[in-house]
């Protein structure tokens, strides 16, 4: 029955192009659900979530938790099926073979980074939404929306799905460094609020130019227009990507748009904090990535230059801002984290740098490793200063001994600095610098590779500061308290995984020689 | 026998992991327990040593025996690459039998105190510094190298921050900033030079003896990987960490310091410098002879200084100034660039470990039984009277004495004079005239050497026994002592007669390395 002579189609081939135009029904774009299944999974667990607040009794809350982090290791399982054979888009215009989102390693990698920071952040978030008392299903519901958002930027191929994918990872942000209620987190949200919607309203001025000048919202189309836009309209092209992509450095909390990062993090909840510095951060930097290497490839020594001044900015500010931190005032610790999180987000700048001078995507692996394994030992990093804090201990000055109280946390800690500062044990935090010396190298970009050293040497100074303090005695006796259970949890794995990620580095270094797009 | 080398590596690893895990019921027990434990494995890993050296090619100690060459990072190129030769294979005989002989004398004399950890701690650091000093003389790849040279930082920052004496953490700050630094210029070189040439694979890069590498790459992979090795060896002016690591340590700290850890630093040098990079290590060949020649001047006069009655010299303190001195002749070897002076610097190398690591321990000693290593207070009007009240430490301290300032017939004879032979006819290309020069400066060294040396055996043995004793009680060598000296001595005096026993290993080696054979 199904045996039709080859090369025929029951409707006939030939009609069917024809008719593609006039049938409404074709103009309905097939979507490949498996494509998409990351994000949709997270953003349908939020809003399960949401709905099961309102039905569930006050004391079935704590299943919230449960089932946010569910959702999360389903949207990460969801990327399995797609790490096998190649990249799929969906969302296509017909004929023209541009898509509005594509599944390609780039954003697959992207996506495990969002998903699994989400995931770790939401570990460590249990039991600080029952001990502050944060309203659960709001909690739940903006984490993973956020998370939702953060996994779809990486694959949006069109500047509109970009900005929305964006708004979505950022929006649930300011509500959730706001939820504490209290004065602090009020200013911090206001503060993180004000500059990213500063960021959002520049950058959205800068597509609008782009389209115009361009013709088109999808990347590729956008390059091929940059590449023959007309005498007239090149002004206009070049202020519309010069705007995109300072409203992407906001994002990325690239120097000078870094003031909000160390006064949103001290407000926030401890976790969300986590978050904003691990998947806030790779939002930002997909997003540059994309619209810089794809779309705006045609200026890419213009913007190379421009990228490659700024991570030196940000890498120096960075460091100088942590090495300034006083041991002995409140909030030391996690004031070192965020400027710390500001001079490695201007390593993680320098690959994309590189690919403007390089002229191709291929760089950007280094970028794709290292936030990889800055994310896993960041949020461990977080997760132990989160312990620590649970007995009010804000100040660096409290982590003096905690060896002795703590002789695993302090362990797990003095590793994770280890990591992020590249010095053996921590083997991958090394690996990770490496290959973005090497990008910088490779691409002739020699005097960036020479400030990122002294950078790497300024940063050893204050990580190797904090780790000795580990293992000093204590001063006066400190109370403790029994770690629970996730946190415990979510220590252990993300140790267990900077410490496989340093036995075997080949684990994440491969996407630095597989193409990633 | 690659199994052999893996377990040798695998072995102190696996004991610093299990001092993690308490070892017994209570505190006391589980110290007592783990210094036992590490005086099992470091006695296993002699005895894997001891092994290894009897399955060594004695016929064809140029080639690499034991090797292990596998994948490890294949995106960046960096291989597991172990193997021994005639260079490496008596420093890692060296290195087991000092870790041994310190583990031993730990047992019984381990400083205690307020605020000092246990025995576990002790143990776990000691192993992994084991590992470390190990895994560099052991490893074939560049960033292996890089990786095990820095693994020993931080066990030995902690062996003096902790268990030392006196100004220990700014001390141990320094040695550690001092190090850091120099290692992070060091793996800049390593960087160049693996980018260049497309491999970190030293016996490969060895074999192309620079060829594959512009001569500007060699020389400014030369001057950072000479700045990182110097600061390690260490050569005059990047010494100033050396006096100030040894006052402080505790007395193993001070043996494995002087004993092991300043070859790493002339080792690279023989293995890393002169073949990789040859084109580079000639042209700053006149500049390091000219650094250690002022080194071993300097070295001495300080030592000169510190020995005067009235100066409040510390005998630890002299004894590392005396440090800077020998190593001065090792570096002066290696600048030669002969096969002369390499095979001497070598020698010197094994000769310096045996004679400093038994004048530390000896040092130690009287340390602990005076309470103090200041000459001054030690020698009293007329002179300590060793001879008189503890004969056999006085003797020790004598032999070791008059071995390192360089007696025939003892293990610090040969190295120097064959370090001022090579420096007598460099290798071609090098100004005779500045070497000549040298290696007088090398000769007045020598006398000022015995010059302080006979002043502190004169101060410290000698005097009048019937003057009012520091101390009631001295007693003499004790069994522990004995049994953690005895070897030293004895090899010193081997190393002496029979030099053939090393050169024979070193001499086609050195000859391969050089280009030719």
């Amino acid at each position: 029955m199904l045996s039709h002579p080859t090369g025929t189609h029951l409707l006939g081939q030939p009609a069917m192009s024809s008719l593609a135009v006039t049938d409404p029904g074709s103009l309905i774009q097939s979507v490949d659900w498996v494509a998409i299944a990351p994000p949709l999974i997270a953003a349908l667990a939020g809003l399960a979530v949401l709905l099961a607040d309102l039905l569930l009794p006050e004391r079935g809350k704590k299943a919230l938790g449960v089932a946010a982090v569910g959702g999360l290791v389903l949207a990460l399982a969801a990327l399995l099926p797609l790490s096998r054979g190649g990249s799929r888009s969906t969302f296509c215009l017909q004929g023209a073979g541009t898509c509005s989102y594509v599944a390609d390693h780039f954003a697959l990698a992207f996506q495990l980074l969002a998903l699994g920071g989400a995931l770790i952040a939401a570990l460590l978030s249990l039991h600080t939404v029952d001990e502050e008392k944060l309203p659960g299903g709001e909690y739940w519901f903006l984490l993973l929306s956020s998370a939702s958002g953060a996994a779809l930027l990486p694959a949006a191929r069109d500047l509109a799905t970009l900005i929305i994918a964006l708004e979505v990872a950022s929006l649930p942000a300011f509500a959730l460094v706001g939820l504490r209620r209290d004065g602090r987190g009020a200013e911090s949200a206001l503060k993180f609020f004000l500059s990213s919607v500063t960021a959002t309203a520049v950058m959205l001025l800068g597509v609008s130019f782009v389209y115009a000048a361009t013709g088109s919202i999808h990347l590729t189309a956008v390059a091929d227009g940059l590449a023959h836009a007309p005498g007239q309209l090149r002004p206009l092209a070049e202020a519309g990507a010069v705007l995109t992509l300072v409203g992407f450095a906001f994002k990325v909390a690239a120097v000078p748009f870094h003031f909000w990062v160390p006064d949103t993090y001290t407000g926030a909840p401890l976790p969300v904090a986590g978050y904003l510095s691990v998947v806030g951060k790779a939002s930002g930097l997909s997003g540059l990535a994309l619209v810089s290497t794809v779309a705006f490839r045609p200026y890419g020594h213009t913007w190379g230059l421009a990228l490659a001044v700024l991570a030196a900015l940000t890498m120096t500010v960075g460091n100088v801002g942590a090495l300034r931190q006083r041991p002995d005032t409140e909030h030391s610790a996690v004031r070192l984290l965020a400027w710390s999180s500001v001079g490695q987000a201007g390593y993680l700048l320098v690959p994309v740098a590189a690919a403007g001078y390089a002229g191709s995507g291929d760089p950007l692996g280094a970028t794709v490793a290292y936030a990889l394994i800055y994310g896993l030992v960041n949020l461990g990093a977080f997760g132990v200063v989160a312990v620590v804090q649970r007995s009010g201990a804000t100040r660096l000055e409290d982590y003096r001994g905690l060896f002795a109280r703590h002789r695993w946390s302090a362990l797990a800690l003095a590793f994770f600095l280890l990591c992020l500062a590249g010095l053996p044990p921590g083997v991958v935090g090394l690996f990770g610098k490496v290959v973005v010396f090497q990008a910088a190298v490779d691409a002739g970009l020699g005097w960036l590779a020479v400030i990122m050293a002294a950078n790497v040497a300024i940063a050893l100074y204050y990580y190797l500061l904090w780790t000795a303090k580990l293992f000093t005695p204590a001063q006066g006796a400190v109370e403790t308290r029994r770690v629970p259970g996730p946190l415990a949890a979510t220590l252990g794995l993300t140790a267990a995984g900077a410490a496989v990620l340093s036995v075997a580095p080949q684990l994440v270094l491969q996407v630095v020689t597989g193409s990633l797009f | 026998m690659n199994a052999v080398l893996i377990a040798l590596l695998l072995l102190p690893l696996l004991g610093a992991a299990a001092t993690l895990a308490p070892l017994g019921p209570d505190r006391a027990t589980s110290d007592r327990r783990a210094l036992w434990l590490g005086v099992a494995v470091t006695g296993a890993v002699l005895a894997l040593a001891v092994v290894l050296a009897a399955g060594f090619d004695h016929d064809r100690p140029s080639r690499m025996q034991a090797v292990t060459d596998t994948d490890w990072i294949p995106a960046i190129g960096v291989r597991f690459h172990l193997g021994v030769d005639g260079i490496s294979l008596p420093l890692l005989v060296l290195t087991a039998l000092l870790t041994l002989l310190c583990a031993v004398y730990s047992t019984k004399r381990l400083p205690s105190g307020e605020g000092v950890p246990g025995g576990r701690a002790f143990t776990g650091l000691l192993l992994l510094l084991e590992v470390g000093m190990l895994a560099t003389f052991a490893v074939l790849d560049l960033v292996l190298f890089f990786l095990a040279f820095e693994t020993v930082l931080i066990p030995m920052y902690f062996l003096i921050a902790r268990w030392g004496s006196g100004r220990k953490v700014p001390a141990a700050g320094r040695f550690i900033l001092y190090t850091l630094l120099g290692s992070a210029v060091m793996l800049l070189g390593f960087l160049l030079i693996g980018l260049d040439a497309g491999t970190f694979d030293m016996t490969r890069l060895a074999d192309a003896h620079g060829s594959g590498l512009t001569h500007t790459t060699q020389v400014i992979a030369a001057l950072a990987i000479l700045v990182g090795l110097a600061v390690k060896a260490p050569a005059w002016p990047l010494h100033s960490w050396l006096p100030d690591a040894h006052t402080a340590a505790p007395t193993v700290g001070s043996v494995l310091l002087a004993g092991v850890l300043l070859k790493m630093g002339t080792y690279g040098l023989v293995r890393v410098l002169l073949p990789i990079v040859p084109q580079g290590a000639a042209t700053f060949a006149p500049y390091l002879g000219a650094f250690a020649a002022v080194g071993i001047v300097y070295g001495s006069l300080a030592c000169l200084a510190l020995a005067r009655p009235g100066a409040k010299g510390d005998l630890k303190r002299l004894i590392a100034y005396s440090s800077v001195g020998h190593m001065g002749f090792v570096l002066l070897g290696i600048a030669s660039l002969t096969q002369v002076g390499v095979n001497g610097a070598l020698f010197a190398n094994i000769g310096h470990g045996l004679i400093t690591g038994l004048l530390f321990f000896l040092v130690g000693a009287l340390k602990d039984r005076y309470g103090t290593a200041d000459l001054d207070t030690l020698a009293g009007a007329t002179g300590a009277a060793l001879y008189g009240r503890a004969p056999r430490i006085g003797a020790l301290l004598a032999f070791a004495a008059v071995a390192s300032l360089g007696l025939p017939g003892l293990a610090g004879f040969w190295g120097e004079l064959l370090a001022m032979f090579g420096a007598f006819d460099p290798a071609a290309g090098l100004s005779r005239p500045a070497f000549l020069t040298y290696m007088v400066l090398a000769g007045v060294g020598t006398l000022l050497t015995a010059g302080y040396l006979l002043l502190v055996v004169k101060r410290v043995c000698m005097g009048d026994p019937e003057q009012p004793p520091l101390v009631a009680e001295l007693p003499d060598l004790r069994p522990y002592e004995a049994v953690s000296w005895t070897p030293l001595a004895a090899l010193t005096l081997v190393a002496g007669l029979w030099p053939a026993l090393l050169l024979s290993l070193s001499d086609p080696a050195v000859k391969h390395l050089l280009g030719g054979g």
